[in-house]
């Protein structure tokens, strides 16, 4: 009986207690699954923001502590947060801003060749093209 | 003064080159501009190169801020040589680039393809140069963006799609890359590599540093396209323009390895990467499949890209397998042909670059009879094979007897008869091409070929000549690879 309520109590705090980093995960997964089961280009793109993001807000969950201030020095107050992992994923940001807009820029161009930007349409144009050639 | 920051020109020169070209919209001004970058990068390089053999590691500090704070540029001996190879290659491919981007991009993109290309180069340098593990993460994508707008400007619609696959799987490793960096940062409260590597010393086995070695190796892979994460490869090199291509193959690859080497023995040391976690059986396990496996499909390859770009899975298999083995022999034949594959495909690409440069494909149709009328351009392809092989004589030989007397000091000989069975494949892929070129007759109608224009000869001429002198003048390329190798296993 005991042990079983210290299973409980262990459930409920890794469960409850680190919250934040289930969310994280979740939306993480969700992007993931996006990119891989997504035929369409720019879901996919999509769900590879949503992956990009679940990585910020990791980063953010881990650089917060609670109760304490932000980093502004002032006499008296010393318990203030590492600002550093909330800079880094300004540049994150950056990162990902570029590389969404390069992928939509790949997307247009793909559209313009192919008239289309499903994946399996894609494919079949590229087999019907070159048969017999890979 | 000059002196002091000696170790930021190699990443400002290229940078600056780069917006200097996107300005000037003139494509021999920005050819120009990217040439002399690259030879200015390869200077600065040399002069590091001396100094880091002569004095030892040199440190840069970014505005003068100290490394818990600011961002830290050291040149250790391994690095100094994977940025002579950076730079050297670059210097030979940009000469070549004049007449191979001339011919397949359209003219009037032709300096947005240098200001791309700087861009990459620096983001290779400059992850090479960095002992910030943020700043890696940052060169890397940077490097990375690039490098899919080089491969989107290939001449085939299907460019714009391995492009576009390259991007999706590029992202994510170097998303699972930056998760392992905030595990890392989350034990240790630094990003200073060496910061990292002392304080991870007393927390070696916790659960949070064992899933950021998981997520940066896995993102690392996936980034070297270590077997099975290779198949973005495959297509990006078939696809993209052949300048591309044959710089591509021989740096970024080579990039993403020094990365791993420096995360798996500098951060992590040797002793967490192969005792504690069980690294070394899967590389092993990985690069063994990826040798057999991609060398048995490019047997099967029609065009010759494609054929080398899956050569090019199982030579990065010998490089992990050599790495793998976690001893000093096997690190230095990792590092060492590491050098000697790059030698050795940006000659192979060049030389289809070449024929690509008159057919404009690179099937291999095109290349019946092509020894007849392009004499010298076939003899750098069965040059660069045969480095490729690792035959006597050639660079290729020298890192494969390196890595075949490493494996069998471990007393592994099944894995030694495994390397050189592999290497007949590679003799049967390479005989294939060189068949088609020397022995079968140029069919009617084919478009005509000519020897490749000097500027595209002699560049590739260069690489080949690389090839033999390091093949028989070894010392100066195994030294530097084993001082590398003993930096590395001293250190710890």
């Amino acid at each position: 009986m005991e042990e079983a309520t210290r299973l409980l109590e262990k459930i409920i705090r890794v469960c409850l207690g680190h919250y934040d980093y289930w969310f994280v995960i979740v939306i993480m997964m969700a992007g993931f699954y996006v990119v891989i089961n997504g035929t369409n280009l720019v879901k996919k793109l999509m769900g590879l923001v949503i992956f990009q993001t679940s990585v910020l807000l990791f980063y953010i969950a881990m650089g917060y502590i609670k109760g304490a201030r932000f980093p502004i020095l002032k006499t008296g107050e010393d318990f203030y947060i590492n600002p550093l992992p909330h800079v880094l994923m300004l540049t994150a940001i950056v990162v990902g801003v570029a590389t969404l807009a390069v992928g939509l820029a790949i997307v247009v161009r793909i559209k313009e060749e192919y008239g289309s930007i499903e994946e399996d349409e894609i494919l079949s144009a590229d087999n019907k093209g070159n048969k017999g050639d890979d | 003064m000059i002196e002091n920051n000696l170790p930021i020109f190699q990443v400002i020169i290229p940078l600056i080159g780069a917006v200097l070209c996107a300005i000037i919209k003139e494509r021999k001004i920005a050819w120009f501009i990217a040439a002399i970058s690259s030879w200015a990068v390869l200077g600065v390089v040399v002069i590091l190169v001396l100094r880091v053999s002569a004095f030892g590691s040199l440190f840069y500090q970014f505005g003068g801020w100290e490394p818990p704070i600011g961002i830290q540029y050291q040149i250790d001996s391994l690095s100094a040589f994977i940025l002579l190879l950076v730079s050297a290659i670059a210097v030979v491919m940009i000469t070549y680039a004049r007449e191979s981007v001339g011919a397949e991009i359209d003219p009037d993109k032709q300096h947005l393809f240098y200001t791309i290309w700087l861009l990459c180069f620096a983001g290779l340098i400059g992850m090479v140069s960095t002992n910030d593990i943020f700043n890696i993460y940052v060169f890397l994508e940077i490097s990375s963006l690039a490098t899919y707008t080089l491969i989107a400007m290939g001449k085939t619609r299907r460019a714009l799609f391995s492009a576009f696959e390259y991007l999706v799987l590029g992202t994510i490793g170097a998303t699972f890359f930056l998760i392992g960096i905030g595990l890392l940062y989350m034990m240790t409260g630094t990003l200073n590599i060496t910061d990292i590597a002392e304080r991870l010393g007393n927390a070696g086995d916790m659960r949070p540093v064992e899933a950021a070695f998981a997520f940066i190796t896995l993102g690392l892979a996936l980034k070297i396209a270590l077997f099975p994460l290779h198949t973005w490869l495959t297509n990006a090199y078939a696809y993209a323009p052949s300048f591309a291509s044959a710089f591509l193959a021989s740096t970024a690859a080579k990039v993403a390895i020094y990365i791993m080497i420096r995360v798996l023995y500098t951060v992590f040391g040797y002793e967490f990467s192969f005792n504690v976690m069980p690294l070394g059986i899967i590389l092993l396990l990985l690069s063994i499949a990826g040798m057999i496996i991609a060398s048995l499909i490019a047997i099967w390859q029609k065009d010759v890209k494609r054929l080398l770009a899956f050569s090019s899975v199982a030579q990065i298999g010998y490089i992990m397998l050599a790495i793998g083995l976690a001893t000093q022999e096997g690190l230095t034949a990792g590092i060492l042909h590491m050098a000697n594959h790059a030698l050795a495909k940006g000659a192979l690409f060049m030389s289809v670059g070449a024929v690509v440069f008159y057919t404009g494909s690179s099937r291999l149709e095109d290349f019946r009879g092509a020894a007849k009328q392009m004499p010298f351009t076939m003899a750098v392809f069965v040059v660069g094979g045969l480095s490729l092989i690792g035959l006597p004589f050639t660079a290729g030989f020298v890192s494969k007897w390196m890595l075949l007397s490493a494996i069998l000091q471990k007393g592994w000989w099944i894995v030694a008869v495994i390397v050189l069975i592999t290497s007949i494949l590679a003799l049967i892929y390479i005989w294939k091409v060189v068949e088609a070129a020397y022995f079968k007759p140029r069919p009617a109608g084919a478009v005509k070929l000519e020897e490749a224009p000097a500027g595209m000869l002699v560049p590739m001429w260069l690489l080949v000549l690389a090839n033999i002198y390091f093949g028989i003048n070894t010392n100066a390329t195994l030294g530097l690879a084993s001082d590398a190798a003993s930096m590395l296993f001293g250190g710890k």
